[in-house]
């Protein structure tokens, strides 16, 4: 039997990789889509009905192109760069709960590949791992440009990494875990996080746009000053990887979002309808999904909405803005949780 | 997990030998980079999850991208390198040489340490370790705190410009 639940997590592994990539697939679509929507334009809409086909037809011309490495360039970690880049974005879907278990006969297939202790912190580790990927392809470019889009990609997401941990420390005061899986399941019925932490969520969130170089906070690439930033000199698949990884990198941290502050897999009401279980998992992830698409939805929002910030703003905004509001967070949510303790 | 155990041991040995002899100082970074990696997963095999995860953010992270950062800002190329004379590489040769016959004679006087206490599977999973700082070792634990926030003070301190010789 240990053999067979083996085999459902490598092929459960290989499902999750292919539902993140289709989801980034069409992300890039929504996202023309939604640009189109705002700026009163139709988008794309010559390959297949609605444009659906457009995704394919990107990704074709992408492996078409021709492929230049510059005369110039580090070669090994200029190949490293995006491999680097799309590792580390695809390795945190491993330890998000996808929905709950599933129970045929004796056995339960559970939706999450890995139940770690630490599941928050292995996030973090991901995410912190992933400026790897865009510095050396930057520096490895040997190009002023590429180099001066790195050094800022660097900056930006050691600076906003800082005040993420933070409000992640004042949500795990509350849910007294690092499980994402407990996490979600605490959140049954109306507990969701948000409503216990609504300024960590915010501070959260303004992070995870600064983590996935997501406009207003696109400095690293920014065309119109250091024209693509750190991938000014990749062509091809390579650039594709790149861009790509952004996708996946804003449908993985929706997927934490939606985990961390909004529930989960978890629907008020969905518990009490006295469905089956496996019915009430399935629902569960369906619901998951609808909630990580609207998050993925409001990151287009805002792109095609706010202007990019200045560079002086950016840091002002992380260090004397995001920072002190996170430990006051901290330091609110740590005198409620001990004074409730104390009082009850 | 034996095999596991001699994998990382021999990643880990080979990258660190790679940080000393790599002659690209970004090379250098990305071999400790891995090298770090191969310890975290060392952790990992004592079920130490939250230092394995705090190494890996820590570390990897954070202080080796900062070296990253600064070596990518200095250009380090061949041209500017000091140069080394015959004699300075002769006095580099005996220095290192005697570290080695040192640690070669420490390691013949070694024998084999037993724990103290049977090894405790639990330890290293965040709940146990916490309780354990905050409660067996609390005083060291703030000594060190203490200790991080004055090298924190010392760093801003050096990193400020003197009000006195702006100009």
């Amino acid at each position: 039997m240990e053999g067979f639940q083996l085999g459902y997590k490598i092929f459960f592994l290989f499902a999750i990789l292919l539902i993140t990539l289709l989801v980034a697939m069409y992300a890039t679509w929504a996202e023309r889509k939604v640009a189109a929507f705002m700026q009163d334009r139709r988008g794309p809409n010559r390959a297949g009905p609605l444009g659906l086909l457009q995704p394919l037809a990107d990704g074709l011309k992408m492996l078409m192109k021709e492929e230049i490495i510059p005369n110039t360039a580090q070669r090994a970690l200029f190949i490293m760069g995006p491999a680097i880049a799309m590792t580390t974005a695809l390795l945190t879907g491993v330890v998000i709960p996808w929905g709950g278990t599933f129970t045929v006969g004796s056995q339960s297939f559970s939706l999450q590949v890995a139940d770690l202790d630490i599941g928050i912190l292995f996030v973090f580790a991901m995410v912190s791992i992933g400026v790897y990927g865009i510095m050396l392809g930057g520096w490895a470019s040997n190009n002023k440009y590429a180099l001066l889009g790195s050094i800022r990609a660097a900056s930006q997401m050691i600076s906003y990494e800082l005040a993420m941990g933070l409000s992640i420390i004042a949500l795990v005061l509350v849910t007294n875990t690092l499980s994402l899986r407990e996490i979600v399941e605490q959140q049954s019925g109306w507990h969701w996080n948000i409503l216990y932490q609504p300024l960590g969520f915010v501070i959260f969130l303004i992070c995870a746009f600064a983590e996935t170089n997501r406009a207003p906070f696109d400095l690293p690439e920014c065309e119109t000053e250091l024209i693509g930033g750190f991938h000014t000199e990749y062509s091809s698949m390579k650039l594709g990887f790149y861009l790509f990884a952004e996708y996946i990198n804003m449908f993985i941290s929706s997927a934490v979002i939606v985990t961390l502050y909004f529930g989960g897999y978890q629907m008020p009401l969905l518990q009490d309808s006295g469905l089956s279980p496996n019915l009430i998992t399935l629902l569960g992830s369906a619901f998951f999904f609808l909630k990580i698409f609207l998050v993925i939805f409001f990151f287009m929002w805002v792109r095609w909405t706010l202007p990019r910030f200045r560079y002086d703003q950016l840091m002002n905004i992380g260090w004397k803005g995001l920072v002190p509001l996170a430990i006051l967070n901290i330091l609110i949510t740590g005198s409620v949780v001990f004074f409730s303790d104390y009082f009850k | 997990m034996t095999f596991l155990f001699y994998l990382l041991a021999a990643v880990a040995i080979l990258t660190a030998m790679m940080v000393v002899l790599s002659r690209n100082p970004v090379g250098s970074v990305i071999h400790l980079v891995l090298c770090f990696l191969a310890i975290a997963g060392h952790f990992i095999l004592l079920n130490a999850q939250f230092l394995a995860v705090v190494h890996i953010i820590v570390y990897t992270g954070a202080i080796l991208v900062l070296f990253l950062f600064v070596i990518m800002l200095l250009n380090l190329n061949p041209t500017n390198e000091p140069r080394k004379t015959p004699l300075t590489r002769f006095i580099a040769l005996i220095a290192g040489g005697l570290l080695f016959l040192v640690l070669i004679a420490s390691l013949r006087g070694a024998m084999e340490i037993r724990a103290a206490n049977p090894f405790n599977h639990e330890i290293g999973l965040v709940r146990d370790l916490g309780k354990v700082l905050f409660k067996d070792f609390l005083v060291p634990f703030e000594i060190s705190s203490v200790l991080f926030i004055s090298a924190m003070v010392g760093a801003v301190l050096l990193g400020k410009r003197d009000p006195l010789t702006k100009n």
